[in-house]
């Protein structure tokens, strides 16, 4: 178990080292979730008054969107000179590998929504502040439940063609159930009566969606990739 | 289990994608020392079976005995004895030789990983450019560093996809060299290449590809480009 650790760590520094050297995924996610709350803001506020209840959904729109760009970009990087083979060909359970390319993925969609999230409070006038850990908790659960399953797909795709179609396709009905789970449990602390007891009742079932999902992709990374 | 071996079997091995056979009953067997050439032209199958070999697909039909252990019982401790140099070369270019070499190093658990890069680099003969990006480096020092982070963990089994590819004369014999000094060692390297003229005299055993088939198995005298020919118009 120590070794599944150290070679996951390994995975996500190497990681964090190429991205701090390039920049590439960070400014082009950042850029486009960006992008992607501006316009929602350009149409869903009028004199200064956001449409009800929208900004829970235009939360999760964009992190939903600049994540599928972040997965994409970070394994056309590992495409380019085949280091996922690489990676593969080390003497390491390839589950770490899958496990440290899942935290490295974290750790930039997590930078993301650092910006993002006090800008769709102060475009939209969310309450972010009302229950700060509740909204961690939705962050944290929602987008590992998102980078978890797209990691693995992101992976499995690397060597297709058409990865920049398929991997949108396959992701995206699958993660419907986290994205929904989402939205609900952050439009509860968002909405003119919060609801602090339906967000917790969403964050447990985004621990579920977790937990199966991370065991499934664990249990599959290998399968997959030498198949 | 060490994954320790001195030859390694092929056994009536398959593999497909969906309808479309890549390789079809190969059979063949190679020994610690060997320089086996894998040859034939495009689609003959060549890098599939290197990946086979390399455990980075799984056989459809037959398999890999690596000594004594095969692929499903092998597991990490057989990947830690085989070294691969794919035609792309497994290199971050972000990141200099030296941090590359050291990340391997330790994703391969590697005892004194610092000492260990520091003779890999001087090997390539990069040690004064060893802290730049990769990324900068002309085709021939990429090569000679991909060669020694495939080397790095001193591998019984090496396998090479087009190792020659766009590389001048001078980094060619260096190469060749190389691989000598590798083989005199006692390690098992495959190679696949089109580059026949090159490998001519460096190869021990030869494998004719074609279609996925097993042509022949070769070793004899006259020119490889000869007995290419002759097995293929024999087939």
């Amino acid at each position: 178990m120590r070794n599944f650790f150290r070679v996951a760590f390994l995975v996500v520094r190497k990681d964090m080292m190429v991205e701090a050297r390039s920049l590439e995924v960070l400014s082009t996610t950042l850029f486009f979730a960006l992008t992607v709350v501006l316009v929602f803001a350009f149409g869903l506020v009028r004199e200064g008054r956001p449409v009800d209840d929208v900004a829970a959904a235009i939360l999760w729109i964009a992190t939903a969107f600049s994540g599928t760009l972040a997965l994409g970009r970070t394994f056309e990087r590992e495409r380019q000179a085949d280091t996922l083979r690489a990676l593969l060909l080390a003497p390491a359970d390839r589950p770490a590998i899958y496990a440290g390319k899942l935290a490295g993925m974290l750790l930039l969609m997590g930078l993301v929504e650092l910006v993002l999230v006090p800008l769709v409070g102060l475009l939209f006038q969310a309450p972010i502040f009302n229950y700060p850990w509740t909204l961690v908790a939705l962050l944290v659960t929602g987008t590992t439940g998102f980078a978890a399953v797209g990691t693995l797909f992101a992976a499995m795709l690397v060597r297709a063609r058409s990865r920049d179609v398929m991997l949108p396709i396959l992701l995206y009905p699958i993660t419907v159930p986290v994205m929904i789970a989402g939205v609900r449990g952050t439009a509860a602390i968002f909405q003119s009566t919060p609801d602090e007891p339906l967000a917790r009742f969403w964050v447990a079932l985004l621990v579920f969606f977790d937990v199966v999902f991370v065991t499934l992709a664990l249990w599959t990374f290998e399968p997959v990739m030498t198949e | 289990m060490s994954g320790d071996f001195e030859h390694v079997s092929v056994v009536q091995l398959g593999r497909h994608y969906g309808r479309r056979r890549a390789l079809t009953d190969i059979s063949f067997t190679a020994r610690a020392g060997d320089i086996v050439g894998l040859l034939g032209s495009n689609g003959a199958g060549k890098s599939t079976l290197l990946s086979i070999l390399g455990t980075l697909l799984v056989a459809s039909t037959g398999r890999v005995e690596y000594g004594a252990v095969t692929v499903a019982d092998g597991g990490p401790g057989l990947r830690s004895r085989i070294g691969m140099l794919g035609h792309d070369l497994f290199l971050y270019p972000e990141l200099t030789a030296r941090e590359n070499l050291v990340f391997f190093g330790r994703l391969y658990g590697l005892e004194d990983v610092a000492a260990r890069v520091a003779t890999a680099l001087e090997r390539a003969g990069l040690t004064a450019r060893g802290d730049d990006p990769v990324s900068s480096y002309s085709r021939g020092m990429r090569q000679r560093v991909a060669l020694e982070r495939a080397l790095l963990h001193q591998p019984r089994l090496l396998l090479l996809d087009e190792p020659f590819t766009g590389l001048d004369q001078a980094s060619t014999s260096a190469l060749v060299a190389r691989l000598r000094e590798e083989q005199a060692r006692g390690v098992l390297i495959i190679l696949a290449t089109h580059d026949l003229d090159i490998v001519d005299g460096l190869l021990t055993r030869e494998l004719f590809l074609r279609n996925g088939r097993l042509l022949a198995i070769a070793g004899g005298e006259g020119p490889l480009r000869d007995r290419y020919r002759a097995a293929v118009a024999a087939s």
